[in-house]
């Protein structure tokens, strides 16, 4: 319902890093150089100045993000600014290169600023999918308030089992202790879930056993139930799987959240290392190009 | 001379007579402090334990030689008594002056025990606790009646009836609901006269159940209940609706004391006239009819502590023939000194308070207690004293030159105002932001009074509140349906308004009920809803200064919607006859209330086929945004979860955020979090010792550096927003809570910190733009 960072200001940085492309690109196209375009013709440093002003200045967009008491702008707008030129970076770099690839410093820059950009436009991506999907997992709770519950329904099972007696009771405990929460970044990532249960004898001889989505537990209640001749223990049996139920349904979630939270976090782990070794590459672009000048 | 001899008598060790000992005996004149009981300042002695206690009114200086300032009763009472042990002051506990004559040039003074005291000049400053006014009914002699409440703590599990309408029955009342049931007995339908403080602080212990409080009630008899009865006593009380029988353990009568009258006057002292409240008539100098008797502190009509410390004081140094001005002269010189008026403080107090009429009935002591609260301004000709919008809540009387407000928006109007009429009124009373916009003419002076002040006044002069009170309701008129109209015309519709208070979630009116008034908000908000389809949706929120049911007045029909409030909301009611009238002598009132009437039409058909947005109205209502003035949203369909805006919040405020962002509810992608929604009649400040919390112009409410840390904001918000915390490791900690940045140039640091756009801002204003937003 608000605008999204792209359509800030009636999306203004956008009109405004189109127009700097855009006069790249006529400029490169009118640009009749003696010998084939590249950085050293007068266009190429002009375009070279840009770009390299640009990576300072999208650089700064951390350091505004930091600065609290900041007047100078919002933060918004100048991620707006920061996605748009970003993209004329690619476009003002590139004819910069005048096309002109080897195995150089140079074109490592270059490359670099592609991975920069490139992860960047997953970023904006990620930033305009996931907040929608995220709040229609939370569902209006907390992470916290859904532990909360998670630690109420585990209590509430174990009742039931230890009312219910026999097997019930060890199967329940080692769902509960066995039920896999976060792990591994991958893992988080991948939203895998690698919970496992001890079932008895019978159904898998008291191994550990895969347990994603509680659906061996699921089945093994599944058969506990058809195999019962007992009302009152039936009745016992149906509530359980109900709250076995919601509990899935919950650590789903939970797992989902940790997953969208992941993502939202993960594309940053190449972005700014990424960033980094730019304006490492950059810098010694630069001081070779002036030393061999 | 004889031994028993002194220059001066001071009778009674309360604040004034301790400070005239304490003075006296700095300056070496020979001196006695009679006490009748056995320790000094009986009065605080049998304050509750703990008790905070006031160091009122703040601006006035202390002049004393004692030392005084906020603080619970042992600590006051402790320093006092140090303070008195340093001065070396005469004082005899235990010596009860039982008459006081003239005895040649001098005064005796007989001793309960049989003694006497012979003095040159006496100093009477003997309180007015001294006689508490007594239950005079059939069974007020029973032992569950009582007049003092030592230690709230000793009672558990009790029904206790308080009577009386006072600090200290507020007090009490408020002390033992903690541990027992407790009922509190009113004789007429308002708290008045009380501590902004108490007033507010019982209202709201009414309102939560925590308090029973009988209006309009007068005790008839206690009784012995029957045998077996669940109480051992039934308080009888005579109430608007007939007797009721409140079976009770515990009475405490708190209903205020009767001025020691018979005992001064018998020593010659004369006062004004019969009224049992009158005060003795008194000098300038606290000297009253008989000469060499001095009178000071409540008994001569100044009830605060540092106020009778400083007459201590001051009476002696004018038994001593000294000339000195009041402790609180230089604060009027100062102020008083830009108005030019080149007359003394107190012909320059005389001159305003007869040129302003609402003022004329103000006796001159409380005046000038108020006008030390108050600014006086000279603004330039043509200078904004407040804009439409501002948040101020200030009032302003002219004392000299017009004052122009322009009211409404499109075609603005200039109502002239001139010498002793007064504006400002209405955010006064409803909290809310200006309406209009004040320009200054030359020559203009003006005094402008704080909030506190004058609620202060309107609670204790019922002339002062009926005067504001009929000008806020033209006024009110003035800006919503007759912009041009004079004063004068709209008088008598003014006379026939009426002023409703509206609990929250009362119904103003009901849907199908017959459509005879129509409703101006002064302060609060309701919501409007419709039953569509069998269940009761919102389709509008209405802010205070807005008006609600001119639908059903326009067509003459039943109402088409309920009208609820949403907090405590008071409204001014029109009939339809004086809504008739007024729509008669300015057609262009017709056309806009008719566009209104379109406007809502629409609304609600838009409303009925998109249900969803009346429940997300009636969630922001839940969530306190019906009383909000400015509140942070969080569009969850942006929100990257980053919390930058916490980082923000911290970053620029000590390090501690005032704001939790995945806290809080969430509906249709809107997140409340947890932070300050900047209440129209803040919660937080109902009880704060230290006054600390303030509102700004701009609308932000926020705690000064004077906190004392007692916590009370902390547990008065009912949105969970005030934290204690400190600013440094090992400093003490203090309430904070969201300052809308105030500091800060570029405004609230949440929202230009967040990098999507999802946190917003939003007042009454935007609610509902916002709303329909959702729904797109």
């Amino acid at each position: 319902m608000q605008e999204s960072l792209l359509a800030y200001r009636r999306m203004r940085y956008l009109w405004a890093a189109g127009a700097l492309a855009a006069a790249a690109i006529l400029a490169y196209a009118l640009h009749r150089p003696p010998e084939p375009p590249n950085g050293g013709t007068w266009l190429g440093y002009t375009l070279g100045g840009i770009a390299a002003a640009l990576v300072l200045l999208l650089g700064a967009f951390s350091i505004r993000k930091r600065a609290y008491a900041s007047t100078l702008g919002s933060v918004r707008g100048w991620l707006s600014a920061h996605v748009y030129l970003g993209l004329a970076l690619l476009v003002v770099m590139t004819l910069h290169a005048g096309f002109q690839f080897g195995w150089n410093v140079h074109t490592l820059a270059y490359a670099l600023a592609c991975v920069v950009v490139a992860s960047g436009i997953v970023g904006v991506w990620f930033y305009l999918r996931y907040p929608e999907q995220m709040s229609r997992n939370r569902a209006g709770e907390t992470r916290e308030q859904m532990l909360a519950e998670l630690a109420d329904l585990d209590r509430l099972c174990a009742k039931q089992a230890a009312a219910l007696g026999g097997e019930f009771p060890d199967v329940i405990v080692s769902a509960r202790d066995r039920a896999a929460l976060g792990g591994s970044a991958w893992a988080i990532l991948a939203g895998r879930d690698r919970s496992r249960v001890v079932l008895p004898g019978a159904h898998g001889g008291g191994h550990a056993q895969p347990n994603a989505g509680q659906s061996r537990l699921v089945d093994w209640l599944g058969h506990e139930l058809a195999g019962s001749t007992d009302g009152e223990r039936t009745r016992l049996i149906h509530e359980l799987m109900a709250l076995v139920n919601t509990r899935r349904g919950l650590l789903e979630r939970l797992r989902r959240d940790a997953q969208i939270r992941g993502w939202l976090d993960a594309w940053l782990y190449v972005h700014v290392p990424a960033t980094c070794a730019l304006l490492a590459a950059l810098a010694a672009h630069v001081l070779v190009v002036f030393l061999y000048w | 001379m004889n031994a028993g001899h002194h220059r001066i008598a001071i009778v009674g060790a309360g604040p004034g007579g301790l400070s005239a000992a304490a003075h006296a005996a700095r300056l070496g004149v020979d001196h006695v402090l009679l006490e009748a009981s056995a320790a000094h300042a009986h009065t605080i002695q049998r304050y509750q334990k703990g008790k905070h206690v006031m160091a009122e009114p703040p601006v006035l200086p202390l002049r004393a030689d004692l030392p005084f300032e906020a603080g619970t009763r042992e600590t006051v009472l402790e320093r006092w008594r140090a303070g008195l042990d340093a001065t070396g002051a005469n004082v005899r506990y235990g010596a009860q002056v039982t008459a006081i004559a003239k005895d040649g040039a001098a005064f005796r003074l007989s001793l309960r025990d049989g003694g006497s005291v012979t003095a040159d000049h006496v100093v009477f400053a003997i309180g007015m606790q001294g006689n508490l006014r007594q239950l005079e009914v059939p069974g007020a002699d029973l032992p569950c009646v009582q007049y003092q409440l030592d230690d709230p703590d000793e009672y558990r599990g009790e029904v206790i009836v308080v009577v009386g309408a006072g600090d200290a029955a507020i007090e009490n009342a408020v002390a033992l609901a903690a541990n027992n049931e407790v009922a509190i007995v009113n004789r007429i339908d308002e708290f008045a006269r009380v501590k902004d403080g108490n007033l507010k602080l019982i209202l709201k212990s009414i309102e939560s159940g925590r308090i029973g409080c009988w209006y309009r009630s007068g005790v008839a008899a206690v009784e012995r209940a029957e045998a077996g009865a669940a109480r051992p006593y039934v308080l009888v009380l005579n109430t608007a609706e007939g007797e009721a029988r409140i079976a009770c353990d515990r009475i405490i009568a708190r209903i205020g004391a009767i001025p020691p009258r018979r005992f001064v006057e018998s020593c010659g002292i004369a006062f004004p006239s019969a009224d049992p409240m009158a005060l003795p008539a008194l000098s300038g100098r606290y000297e009253s009819s008989v000469p060499g008797l001095y009178v000071i502190g409540a008994l001569g009509g100044y009830p605060l502590i540092k106020q009778a410390m400083n007459q201590g004081y001051e009476v002696v140094e004018y038994i001593l023939g000294r000339d000195l001005r009041p402790a609180d002269h230089p604060l009027f010189e100062e102020k008083f000194a830009k108005l030019r008026f080149g007359l003394t403080v107190d012909d320059t107090l005389a001159l305003i308070q007869e040129r302003i009429p609402l003022y004329r009935e103000v006796n001159p002591l409380q005046f000038r207690e108020f006008m030390l609260g108050s600014a006086v301004h000279r603004p330039e000709a043509g200078a904004v004293i407040f804009r439409r919008n501002d948040y101020t809540d200030s009032f302003f009387t002219i004392v000299d030159g017009t004052v122009e407000i322009e009211i409404g928006e499109e075609n603005p109007y200039r109502l002239k105002l001139g010498p002793g009429q007064f504006f400002g009124e209405m955010s006064l009373l409803s909290g809310r932001r200006r309406s209009a916009t004040a320009y200054a003419s030359a020559g203009c002076v003006l005094v402008e009074s704080p909030r506190r002040e004058v609620l202060k006044l309107i609670n204790s002069i019922e002339a002062v509140r009926h005067h504001i009170d009929r000008h806020f309701v033209i006024r009110a008129i003035q800006t919503a349906f007759a912009p041009n109209a004079s004063d004068e015309e709209l008088e008598a519709v003014a006379a026939r308004a009426r002023v409703n208070d509206w609990k929250p979630g009362t119904v103003i009116f009901a849907e199908g009920d017959e459509a005879d008034t129509l409703h101006l908000i002064r302060s609060g908000s309701v919501a409007v809803s419709r039953n569509i389809g069998g269940r009761e949706i919102v389709t509008s929120y209405v802010a205070a200064g807005n008006y609600v049911g001119e639908m059903g007045l326009m067509g003459r029909t039943r109402r088409a919607a309920t009208v609820r409030a949403n907090v405590a909301t008071e409204t001014v009611s029109l009939s339809a006859a004086d809504f008739d009238a007024l729509l008669a002598r300015n057609p262009e009132l017709r056309q806009k209330v008719q566009a209104l009437v379109r406007k809502r039409l629409a609304e609600n058909a838009r409303i009925s086929a998109q249900p969803q947005t009346g429940d997300i109205v009636s969630f922001l209502m839940q969530q306190g945004l019906g009383e909000a003035t400015d509140v942070l949203l969080i569009d969850e369909s942006l929100c990257i979860g980053c919390d930058n805006c916490e980082k923000a919040c911290a970053g620029t405020h000590d390090g501690t955020s005032r704001l939790d962002r995945e806290a809080g509810p969430t509906y249709a992608r809107l997140h409340v979090p947890t932070s300050c929604r900047h209440c129209e009649d803040p919660h937080c400040m109902t009880d704060c010792p230290p006054d600390a919390i303030r509102r700004a112009p701009n609308g932000e409410v926020y705690i000064r550096d004077n906190c004392i840390g007692c916590g009370n904001c902390e547990r008065n918000c009912p949105y969970g927003v005030i934290q204690m915390a400190a600013a440094e490791k090992s400093g003490p900690k203090k309430a904070v809570k969201c300052d809308m940045c105030k500091d800060l140039s570029g405004g609230p640091a949440c929202v230009r910190a967040c990098p999507t756009g999802a946190a917003i801002r939003v007042g009454p204003e935007s609610l509902m733009d916002l709303v329909a937003r959702v729904e797109r």
